[in-house]
C-alpha cells in the first residue's frame, strides 16, 4: 500500500510536468491547428540556457529563470515567424515534417553548443525529503506539482479575462472570423509560439531538477503526444487529467509491471494507451468532436 | 538543332498495347534501359567502397519506394517505417538462423510478415487520418521496438542477432559486388512493380483515396480495403529492404530500428518527392550519401579547424533538419519536380517556354 501511494505522488507530479509540457503542444493546435514535434527541443533549450545562466554565469535562480523564459519566448517567436509561417494552410504532412525537420536542426544545436553528457542542475529547492503520512517524497516533486498548478491556473485565467487570451480562442475557433473582428491572427500565432516555448522551458527546468539534463530530455516531447491526445487536442482541462492520468499509469507500470517484463514498461505505457484512445476515443475526453471521421 | 535528349514527334500509336506501354516513347525506353546498363556495370568501374555505397542507397530505395505507396500515393503518414524494417529484418534472421531457412524463401516471408504487422497498424487508419494516423504509427514504432527490445527469447534483445549472407548452390553473395547485383535485381523489381501499380486499378484507387477519400467512397472504392491494401504492400517492400539490410550488414539489433530511421525514411520521400517512384530513389541516394559527403568535407575542412570533426553528429543533425525545411518551403516537390524541370528545359531548349 505504501509503495502504492509513493507511485501514485511521484506519477501526479511527474504528470504534472506533462501536462505543463503538454499545454504547449495543445496552444499551438488550438490556436494554428500545428502541431509541433519539436516540443522536446524546446523543452530543451529552454534547460540548457537555464542550466548555464546558473553555473556559467553565476546569477541567481530566479533571475535566470526570467531570462530563460524571455529568451524562450524570443525563440518561440522567431521559429514560428522563420520556419513556420509558410506552412499556414499546407497540408498535415508538410507541417509534420517542418516540426521534424525543426526538432532535428534543434538538437543538432544543442549537441553543438552543450555537447551529449549528463549535466546536473544545481539543486534549487531543498534538499531534504517531506514525509506525508507513510509517503517519504523529494520536495523538488512538490514544488514542481506547485509550480505546474499555479501556471495552469494562470493560464486559465489569462485565456478566460485577457485581451490576448480571448484573441488566441476567438483565433481557434475562426481564424477567419477572428480576421474580421480585427484580431491580428499572425500576432496571435506568434505570441502562441512564445507561450508554448515558455512552458516547455518551465516544465524542462522542473524535470532537469529531477533528473538532470542530457540530450535524451527531448523525448518527453513526444510522450505529451499521448498525454495531449487523451485529454483531447484541443482542450487545456484535458491537458491536466491527461497529464496526470499518464503520469500515473506511468509510473505505476514503472513500479509493478517492470520486475515482471524486464524494464522499460514506463517508456511504453503511454503509447500502448494512445493506441487504447485512438481505437475508442479518438477526440480523447475532453476535445471536440469534429474530427475528419472516413 | 533537335533536342538531343527527347524527340516526341511523329509518335503515332496504333494498338491498345501501345497506347497502355509504361514507356510510350521508344527512346525513352532505349534511355531508361541504358540508365538501367550504367547501373549495372557501376562495380566495374568504382571502388569496393563505393559499391558498397550503392548497396546501401538500393536498399534503402526499395524501403523508400515502399513508404511512398503510403504517404505519396495513397496519403497516409507514416512514422513506423523503423519498426516495421524491423520486423523485416528480424523476420528473416529468425527464419535463417534460428530456423535454418534458405534466404530465398525467407526474403518473401520477411516481406509478408511484415506486411502483415503493417496491415494490423493500419486497421485504425479506417478512422484516422493526417495528424491522427502519425500518432497511431508512431505508437506502433514504439510498441513493436519495446517488443524487438524486450523479447529475448527470439530477438535476443539488445544483443541483436547475426545473420548470413545467403547463398545460391554453391555460390555465396558474400563479396560486394554479388550483393549489389542481388539488391539492384530486388530494387528493379520494386520498382517495375511500383510503376506498374499505379497505372492499375488498384493504384488508381488508392491515388482517389489521397485525393478526397470522401469522393473515392461515393465512387464505389472500399476505403478501408485499400488503406489497408496500402499498407500492406508499403510494409511488403519495407520488409524486404529490412531483410536485405540485415543480412547486408550481418548483424541486426535493435538500434538500427529507432524513430531515427523513420524520420530519415520520410525525409527521403519529401526530399525526393511523395507520389514519384524516381522520387524515392533520388531521395534515397541523397539522404543515404548525404552523411558520408558530409565526413568528407569535414575532413578536408579538418585540416584548418580540427576541432570540427568531433561535431560531425551535431552538424549532420542541423544538416538534415535544414535541407527538410528548405525542401518544404522551396521546392515542395522534391528532387523529382527538379529532375522534370531539368529534362522540360532540355525539351525546349533553345527556347525557354
Amino acid at each position: 500500500m505504501d509503495m502504492f501511494l509513493q507511485l501514485l505522488v511521484i506519477g501526479l507530479a511527474v504528470g504534472s510536468i506533462y501536462a505543463l509540457v503538454a499545454l504547449g503542444f495543445v496552444l499551438i493546435y488550438k490556436s494554428s491547428d500545428a502541431i509541433n514535434f519539436a516540443q522536446g527541443e524546446f523543452l530543451l533549450v529552454g534547460t540548457y540556457v537555464c542550466l548555464t545562466l546558473i553555473t556559467a554565469y553565476g546569477i541567481p535562480f530566479i533571475p535566470a529563470l526570467l531570462l530563460t523564459l524571455i529568451f524562450s519566448a524570443l525563440l518561440g517567436w522567431a521559429i514560428e515567424r522563420v520556419v513556420l509561417r509558410p506552412f499556414i494552410g499546407e497540408p498535415v504532412i508538410s507541417m509534420i515534417m517542418a516540426t521534424i525537420g525543426l526538432s532535428s536542426l534543434m538538437a543538432g544545436f544543442v549537441h553543438l553548443f552543450w555537447g551529449t553528457s549528463t549535466r546536473v542542475f544545481p539543486t534549487i529547492f531543498p534538499d531534504a525529503p517531506v514525509e506525508i503520512g507513510p509517503i517519504v517524497v523529494s520536495q523538488v516533486y512538490i514544488w514542481s506539482l506547485f509550480t505546474v498548478l499555479a501556471l495552469l491556473a494562470i493560464f486559465t485565467l489569462f485565456f478566460k479575462y485577457s485581451k490576448m487570451g480571448i484573441a488566441m480562442r476567438a483565433t481557434a475557433d475562426d481564424q477567419q472570423a477572428a480576421l474580421s473582428m480585427g484580431i491580428s491572427v499572425k500576432k496571435v500565432f506568434a505570441v502562441t509560439w512564445g507561450i508554448s516555448a515558455i512552458v516547455s522551458a518551465v516544465g524542462g527546468v522542473l524535470l532537469g531538477n529531477i533528473n538532470g539534463v542530457n540530450s535524451s530530455l527531448a523525448a518527453i516531447g513526444l510522450k505529451v503526444l499521448p498525454v495531449a491526445l487523451l485529454g483531447g487536442l484541443d482542450s487545456i482541462p484535458g491537458v491536466i487529467v491527461g497529464g496526470f492520468i499518464i503520469g500515473i499509469l506511468e509510473s505505476l507500470a514503472g513500479g509493478y509491471l517492470d520486475q515482471q517484463l524486464g524494464g522499460g514498461v514506463k517508456e511504453v505505457v503511454p503509447f500502448i494507451v494512445l493506441v487504447l484512445i485512438l481505437m475508442f476515443k479518438p477526440y480523447g475526453l475532453f476535445g471536440k468532436r469534429e474530427i475528419e471521421r472516413v | 538543332m533537335r533536342s538531343p535528349f527527347v524527340s516526341e514527334c511523329g509518335e503515332f500509336r496504333t494498338s491498345y498495347r501501345q497506347d497502355m506501354a509504361l514507356y510510350k516513347v521508344p527512346r525513352i525506353r532505349y534511355r531508361v534501359y541504358g540508365i538501367l546498363l550504367l547501373f549495372a556495370l557501376l562495380p566495374w568501374v568504382v571502388s569496393e567502397y563505393a559499391t558498397s555505397l550503392a548497396t546501401l542507397c538500393a536498399i534503402a530505395s526499395i524501403g523508400a519506394i515502399g513508404l511512398n505507396i503510403l504517404t505519396g500515393y495513397t496519403g497516409q503518414i507514416s512514422i513506423g517505417v523503423g519498426a516495421f524494417l524491423g520486423v523485416g529484418g528480424y523476420t528473416s534472421a529468425v527464419l535463417t538462423s534460428t530456423l535454418g531457412l534458405s534466404f530465398w524463401i525467407s526474403l518473401p516471408l520477411a516481406g509478408l510478415v511484415t506486411a502483415l504487422v503493417g496491415a494490423l497498424f493500419g486497421i485504425p487508419s479506417l478512422r484516422l487520418k493526417g495528424l491522427y494516423l502519425a500518432m497511431a504509427t508512431l505508437a506502433a514504432q514504439v510498441i513493436i521496438l519495446y517488443t524487438i527490445n524486450h523479447w529475448d527469447a527470439l530477438t535476443g534483445g539488445t544483443g541483436g542477432m547475426i545473420l548470413s549472407r545467403p547463398t545460391l548452390g554453391g555460390y555465396s553473395f558474400d563479396s560486394e559486388m554479388s550483393y549489389y547485383y542481388l539488391t539492384l535485381a530486388v530494387l528493379v523489381f520494386v520498382y517495375i512493380f511500383t510503376s506498374n501499380l499505379f497505372r492499375s486499378r488498384t493504384g488508381r484507387a488508392f491515388v482517389a483515396v489521397r485525393d478526397r477519400d470522401l469522393a473515392a467512397e461515393v465512387m464505389g472504392i472500399n476505403l478501408f480495403r485499400y488503406k489497408v491494401l496500402a499498407f500492406a504492400i508499403s510494409s511488403f517492400f519495407v520488409g524486404l529492404a529490412g531483410a536485405l539490410m540485415g543480412h547486408y550488414t550481418m548483424v541486426i539489433s535493435p538500434e538500427h530500428f529507432e524513430i531515427g530511421v523513420s524520420i530519415e525514411y520520410l525525409a527521403m520521400i519529401l526530399i525526393g518527392g511523395l507520389g514519384s517512384v524516381v522520387g524515392s530513389i533520388f531521395g534515397a541516394i541523397f539522404i543515404t550519401l548525404l552523411p558520408v559527403f558530409l565526413r568528407e568535407v569535414i575532413n578536408t575542412a579538418a585540416v584548418y579547424l580540427p576541432q570540427v570533426t568531433e561535431h560531425f553528429g551535431a552538424l549532420h543533425q542541423i544538416i538534415f533538419g535544414a535541407i527538410i525545411i528548405l525542401f518544404l518551403i522551396y521546392e515542395p516537390e522534391g528532387l523529382a519536380k527538379i529532375w522534370r524541370n531539368i529534362k522540360d528545359s532540355c525539351k525546349l531548349w533553345p527556347f525557354s517556354y
